[in-house]
């Protein structure tokens, strides 16, 4: 490069010095015009609306819909989450944030060694995009069809482990419990436990 | 050495030439070239095994080619050598392949649940190349996991690709062989001995350059993954062998410390205790606010503004003194050092928190200050001579830099001692056996060359004549002196002039020249003249009534040998505490002030070798002050202007002080006293502290702690003998102060003394016995 350009100072130039036009506003349309563009207005009023009367009324949504997340069980109630943090490193908002933490004989929370100890999505960052559960290896994460995520705070928009994991249904026990005995995490993987065990007290 | 001429060989790489020095590995030569050859086993610091055959290349030298790919990792570059690697060669790129394949084959597919998971060689390498896609459909060997072969390490043998490291660096960097290669083919796996735990002062190293997840670290299972972390480089604060240490803060939590690359100092490695102790920040009751002691007697909060007006006023008061602790910075030290001669008008002010002797500040002052011997003395000398110095517990790198060399050319190593201890067993050392406090005449007699270096330990001052031995044998050898102190803060506190006796720098306080030095860049009018009292004396004092107030840094009261007497001062002056966290000081109090923990600021240590090793602060906004700060304010509330607000400031005002060239304060020659003679069931204790122990750094780690020594009472065979007593008997030991029952060892050591660990479980001997070394106590079977 031969010559650099000054840089503009600050108090070189003003509003004023910039050249404008004035924007042209052409001719009027007239009556026909007008007339056209109440038409469709017009017919459309004798066909059937596509809007619904949220919230009164709710749609369904897509089967594939994005909406809030859920962490999911093992059959027999474990947690399927393993603390990997694969779906925070996925997260192209940051919105995801896990720690991990050892199961013991005392506290096992999932098959095997590892469980979630944290797990929070921040859903005032999420964008739903869904990699997070492409990321995640034991399909303990999935997405719902839950869309109603408004609230009045931005602390309430983070959502806990608790507000996140699947309710319990026929034939869980809430963790902690151990694991189904005589299976091991391979087990559950390959979906080999049904259930809780009949020993362990399930109402 | 760096004299010598070295060969170069010129070797051609993937069509480039490159210069080597003759008997570098071809998988060096390429890394010269930007050539990364995927490797596991390959090690820098460890001798090649080509175990893991991940690095074969293909190699031609003068036309003729190796029929089959060769490991880089295991040949030296030769003239007229051509090598293709993975990049130019079809064949080594498919051996490549086809290596990581079958190192595949049994690998469990639990990436999601390992700690490597995104820092892993074996997950990288695999992408960059391996095949992609598995072809394997049999079932995968499956071990038990994972196994504990320490309290700290865990090991899941299944994730092993036996590459020999940690078993490699067990032997050959820490002489510490207590894992090993079992079985073979398949089923070969890493395996400690029966009943032998992986009980190693450096084990966490083999955990750090494990390539895969199989050794990993309890205290950081399953805490987080490399992209959580910020690394922050830093200083290790445990001891003067200032380790390059990397800390990683999640969320302004240190989980894990990882030792850092610096040639000179601790190449790759650091110690246990360096890698693992770093809970004692969250793990206590830290101080969040300033307390000032009500007329109702109680510590209550305060503000800023108040408990500083509160100190300064107290302070004014009455004459004070000044004890910094061993574990300040240099900078906090000479803060602490300038606000004792600037706002307080004294030379009182001590750093050593230990059992001290006059004799030993003034070998400080004639001997230590401002020289440096260096860890590449140590890897030059003919003869190391260790002078009330264990390397293994006391500075662990210098240990490993002892041990190299004698791995490496049989160096000889003496160590002057009362007892014989594990790591001089490891280092081949010869054992000069001494009676506790008779260490003098032992050293007066060795022969030592200008190429020997003598390792002096801070335990040589507690023995009467004994550094004044080392002088002697110095001059009269030319041998060189360090002194290696245990705590970081030290040497330090020491250059800063944190001492009676001398100014920063090295300035004698006697020396009125070195004093216009001084006063000129801290433009005062005049410092004071008088030599310092020491630490012991100034306790003395305040219990005389003496002096009224104290200004006290990071001090453990019950370190030295007369806690009773420093406890009662502590009752009785006007006391300002600088501390982290509540401790005996602070309880007795009147005054005390929240600072910043070494993880909340920046600075630097001088280790032993007086080389600085700088810091910066890991956790960010803590909001705590530093100790240079605090003292800024206390001084500037009292009207005097130490004006050191920052870390850069200090360091600014060190240097602008530059070094003095003046002559150094003499030394007097102290002599040896009289054995005390023993007889029946006396004993003349001696003992040092353990690396692992109940030190105040160490607090929250149960894991580490797991991995302590055992504690026990050691005397030797004779007087086992005499007393009728056998391995793992209970032996009291006890003073007119107090006792302590521990287990029985009988070992090699002196037949005067017993020797039981200073600070560990059930034997802290200064707080039980109010002695440590060099004192008569009685020893019954229990």
């Amino acid at each position: 490069m031969s010559e650099q350009l000054e840089p503009l100072k600050k108090n070189e130039i003003s509003v004023n010095d910039v050249s404008y036009n004035q924007v042209e506003t052409g001719e009027s349309v007239g009556a026909l015009g007008h007339a056209k563009g109440f038409w469709i207005t017009f017919t459309k009023m004798f066909k059937k609306p596509l809007t619904v009367e949220y919230p009164e009324v709710k749609a369904p949504t897509q089967d594939r819909f994005h909406g809030r997340h859920q962490l999911n069980r093992h059959p027999d109630g474990l947690e399927k989450c393993i603390g990997c943090e694969l779906c925070a490193w996925a997260c192209p908002a940051d919105a995801i944030y896990v720690e991990g933490a050892n199961n013991t004989e005392e506290n096992q929370m999932s098959p095997g060694e590892r469980y979630g100890k944290v797990y929070q999505i921040n859903y005032l960052r999420c964008v739903f995009c869904g990699l997070c559960i492409e990321a995640c290896p034991t399909r303990a994460l999935t997405m719902t069809q839950e869309y109603e995520l408004a609230d009045d705070s931005r602390a309430k928009l983070i959502f806990e482990k608790e507000d996140l994991l699947a309710p319990l249904r026929q034939g869980m026990l809430m963790p902690p419990h151990p694991m189904y005995p005589g299976m091991d995490d391979s087990n559950y993987y390959k979906g080999d436990v049904k259930e809780a065990h009949p020993s362990q007290d399930v109402n | 050495m760096t004299n010598d001429v070295v060969d170069m060989i010129t070797v051609v790489i993937d069509g480039f030439e490159v210069s080597v020095p003759k008997g570098t590995l071809v998988i060096r030569a390429a890394e010269k070239l930007g050539i990364q050859i995927p490797r596991f086993c390959d090690h820098p610091l460890l001798d090649p095994v080509g175990a893991c055959r991940q690095c074969l290349v293909d190699i031609e030298i003068n036309g003729r080619a190796f029929p089959k790919p060769q490991a880089s990792c295991t040949i030296p570059v030769e003239p007229g050598m051509i090598v293709k690697t993975q990049l130019t060669s079809p064949v080594a790129d498919k051996a490549q392949k086809g290596v990581m394949e079958l190192l595949l084959v049994n690998h469990p597919l639990d990436c999601p649940v390992c700690d490597k998971g995104g820092e892993c060689p074996l997950q990288n390498q695999a992408m960059s190349n391996g095949q992609g896609e598995t072809r394997f459909e049999g079932v995968k060997r499956t071990f038990q996991k994972p196994i504990n072969i320490s309290s700290q390490v865990l090991l899941d043998r299944e994730r092993c690709v036996l590459c020999a490291r940690c078993t490699r660096f067990s032997l050959q960097i820490a002489s510490d062989p207590f894992i090993t290669l079992n079985e073979r083919g398949a089923l070969q796996q890493v395996g400690i001995y029966e009943n032998q735990p992986f009980e190693s002062y450096f084990s966490g190293n083999a955990v750090q350059i494990c390539p895969v997840g199989a050794l990993t670290g309890a205290s950081y299972r399953f805490r987080a993954r490399p992209f959580d972390l910020v690394s922050t480089p830093s200083a290790c604060e445990h001891c003067a062998s200032g380790c390059d240490m990397r800390t990683d803060v999640r969320r302004g939590k240190t989980l894990r410390r990882l030792a850092g690359d610096d040639a000179l100092v601790n190449e790759e490695w650091n110690c246990d205790k360096g890698r693992w102790a770093f809970k004692y920040v969250t793990a206590v009751d830290r101080l969040t606010t300033p307390l000032v002691r009500n007329e109702a007697g109680e510590l209550v909060s305060a503000s800023w503004p108040e408990a500083l007006a509160a100190a300064a006023k107290g302070l004014k008061a009455a004459k004070a003194a000044v004890l910094v602790g061993g574990r300040a910075t240099y900078e906090d030290a000479y803060g602490y050092s300038k606000f004792a001669r600037v706002a307080l008008g004294t030379n009182d002010i001590d750093f050593r928190s230990r059992v001290t002797s006059d004799e030993e500040r003034e070998f400080l002052a004639a001997r230590v200050v401002g020289t440096s011997t260096r860890y590449t003395d140590i890897d030059r000398a003919d003869q190391v001579l260790l002078v009330g110095f264990e390397p293994e517990e006391e500075s662990p790198i210098v240990f490993l830099r002892l041990n190299k060399q004698v791995r490496k050319r049989a160096l000889k190593v003496t160590a002057v001692a009362t007892k014989l201890s594990i790591g001089v067993e490891k280092l081949k050392g010869e054992f000069v056996k001494t009676s506790p406090g008779q260490e003098a005449a032992a050293i007066a007699s060795q022969a030592l060359t200008a190429k020997s270096v003598i390792l002096v330990g801070e335990r040589a001052g507690e023995s009467a004549g004994a550094l004044s031995a080392v002088a002697v044998l110095a001059d009269s050898t030319g041998a060189k002196i360090a002194w290696i102190p245990r705590r970081a803060g030290e040497r330090g506190a020491l250059e800063a002039g944190a001492i009676g006796n001398l100014l920063p720098g090295g300035r004698p306080v006697t020396d009125a020249a070195a004093r216009v030095d001084i006063s000129t860049v801290w433009g005062t009018d005049s410092l004071p003249t008088h030599i310092g009292k020491s630490t012991a004396e100034i306790f003395a004092a305040v219990n005389s009534g003496e002096i009224g107030a104290l200004l006290v840094g990071g001090v453990d009261p019950l370190d030295g040998d007369d806690s009773q007497a420093a406890l009662a001062a502590l009752e009785k002056a006007f006391v300002v505490s600088l501390e982290i966290a509540p401790s005996a000081v602070t309880q007795r109090a009147d005054v005390v002030l929240p600072v910043a923990a070494i993880t909340e600021k920046s600075g630097s240590f001088l280790n032993w070798e007086g080389r600085p090793r700088s810091f910066d602060e890991a956790v960010q906004d803590s909001h705590n002050r530093s100790d240079l700060r605090i003292l800024s304010m206390i001084a500037q509330e009292m009207g005097a202007s130490v004006n050191l607000a920052t870390v850069t400031a200090a360091i600014k005002e060190i240097a602008s002080l530059g070094k003095w060239d003046g002559a150094r304060a003499a030394m007097n020659k102290v002599s040896a006293t009289a054995a005390p003679s023993v007889s029946g069931d006396q004993f003349i204790l001696t003992s040092w502290r353990r690396l692992l122990d109940l030190g105040t750094l160490q607090k929250g780690e149960e894991n580490l702690a797991g991995t302590s020594r055992k504690t026990v009472a050691v005397i030797s065979p004779k007087r086992a003998e005499t007393l009728g007593v056998v391995d793992g008997d209970q032996l009291k030991i006890s003073t007119g102060f107090g006792s302590v029952t521990l287990s029985a060892l009988v070992e090699d050591i002196h037949d005067d003394a017993v020797w039981a660990p200073r600070n560990s479980r059930g034997s802290q001997l200064l707080v039980n016995l109010g002695v440590a070394h060099g004192a008569v106590v009685t020893v019954v079977k229990a």
